[in-house]
């Protein structure tokens, strides 16, 4: 059960967003332009990072659906998703991308932990310094995103169809919007 | 020396965000309703609940900063400031603070530390769940913030005048207008 009256039917970070619609707005415009603005990192590439990070947060809504999203983009590639998440520097993705999901796993760990020389490997690889920026940001913002979403225990269905669908819309349209519908009429509790 | 080119003559999350104003504007927004915005938890209590977060997180830039925006909001009380971030549970601020503040830390190990006992004891103590709500998200930012801040290798200068003057000007006239120092003018509205 949620640590706070949550709007009921919604799962994830949805719930938190129904809740306080004030701070979902920028919550949800920066990840919209993190992972689904231009950028010179593709929208898959994105995805696996905030996957990634997710999952060494253990949150499991958040790497599943930005799972789904990740796989969204990936159409018959899919199986990278589950490769990143358990040993990204022997999945089929480019040394760069490697390069990049180890400063994010140190991000992930604490700001202080990303050395000179992982971000020199990267630079090495052809990142780009805003490839690096939003590296770091995209994990900063899941250490983020995940806190919110298993801070407040909210509610994260085991149903596999409804990520996917998730992830689906998430590909096309982004983060501005609701990606789900909820389950049940959501109301807002005193 | 930063990790990447930061613009010369900015420090700590400002040069992050005048390196890339688009994300800037949202980051800017989020803080200033959590910390600034209008809330049954004063601009006082909640700048002490980022500080102590960022202190946990060792995050000089962010510690410093908030804990002068918290003084500013505390009628200059520097030490109280200092007790909550050394050991707040001896601290001269209430017992829902505290409780509070108890979230806050589980959240900055991480979000499944939260327990139901430690909301239970808020609630008793007479927070609200918005309260609790954005006690969480505030301690969630700064785990962003912080990280952003220290995973670029940002400068942050040693000295408290800056942040003590600084700290009065963001109490008083919030974090988005504050940006505007520091940001190109049409992202900074």
């Amino acid at each position: 059960m949620p640590h706070i009256n949550l709007p009921e039917g919604l799962p994830g970070i949805t719930s938190g967003f129904a809740f306080r619609p004030e701070t979902a707005k920028p919550m949800r415009e920066l990840a919209h332009l993190l992972l689904h603005g231009p950028n010179t990192l593709s929208p898959a590439e994105r995805e696996l990072i905030a996957t990634y990070v997710s999952s060494q947060n253990d949150c499991y809504f958040c790497q599943t659906s930005h799972g789904a999203a990740a796989a969204a983009h990936l159409g018959t590639n899919s199986g990278i998703v589950e490769q990143v998440k358990h040993d990204f520097l022997q999945a089929q993705i480019s040394d760069k991308l490697k390069a990049l999901l180890a400063i994010a796993g140190q991000v992930q760990q604490g700001g202080k932990q990303v050395t000179a020389e992982a971000v020199e490997a990267a630079r090495e690889l052809g990142a780009t310094d805003l490839e690096i920026h939003d590296t770091v940001l995209i994990a900063a913002a899941f250490s983020m995103y995940n806190r919110y979403v298993d801070g407040l225990a909210t509610w994260q269905p085991q149903d596999s169809s409804m990520y996917a669908s998730m992830g689906e819309h998430l590909a096309v349209y982004g983060y501005l919007t609701p990606s789900v519908t909820p389950s049940v009429t959501p109301k807002i509790g005193n | 020396m930063a990790h990447i080119q930061l613009p010369e003559g900015l420090h700590g999350i400002r040069s992050a965000m005048a390196f890339r104003p688009e994300t800037a504007k949202p980051l800017n927004e989020l803080v200033e309703i959590l910390l600034h915005g209008p809330n049954s938890l004063t601009p006082g209590e909640r700048e002490l609940i980022a500080t102590y977060v960022s202190s946990e997180n060792d995050c000089y830039y962010c510690q410093t900063i908030h804990g002068a925006i918290a003084a500013a909001s505390l009628n200059d009380n520097e030490a109280l400031v200092k007790k909550v971030k050394y050991d707040f549970q001896s601290a001269e601020i209430s017992d829902k603070l505290k409780a509070l503040l108890v979230i806050a830390g589980k959240v900055q190990k991480g979000g499944k530390h939260v327990t139901s006992e430690d909301v239970a004891r808020a609630r008793e103590s007479g927070a609200t769940d918005l309260e609790i709500h954005d006690t969480v998200l505030i301690a969630a930012a700064f785990c962003m913030y912080n990280r952003y801040v220290d995973g670029l290798a940002t400068t942050q200068p040693r000295d408290e005048a800056m942040y003590r003057e600084r700290g009065k000007r963001v109490a008083r006239d919030g974090y988005v207008s504050v940006s505007k120092e520091y940001l190109p003018a049409e992202v900074a509205r």
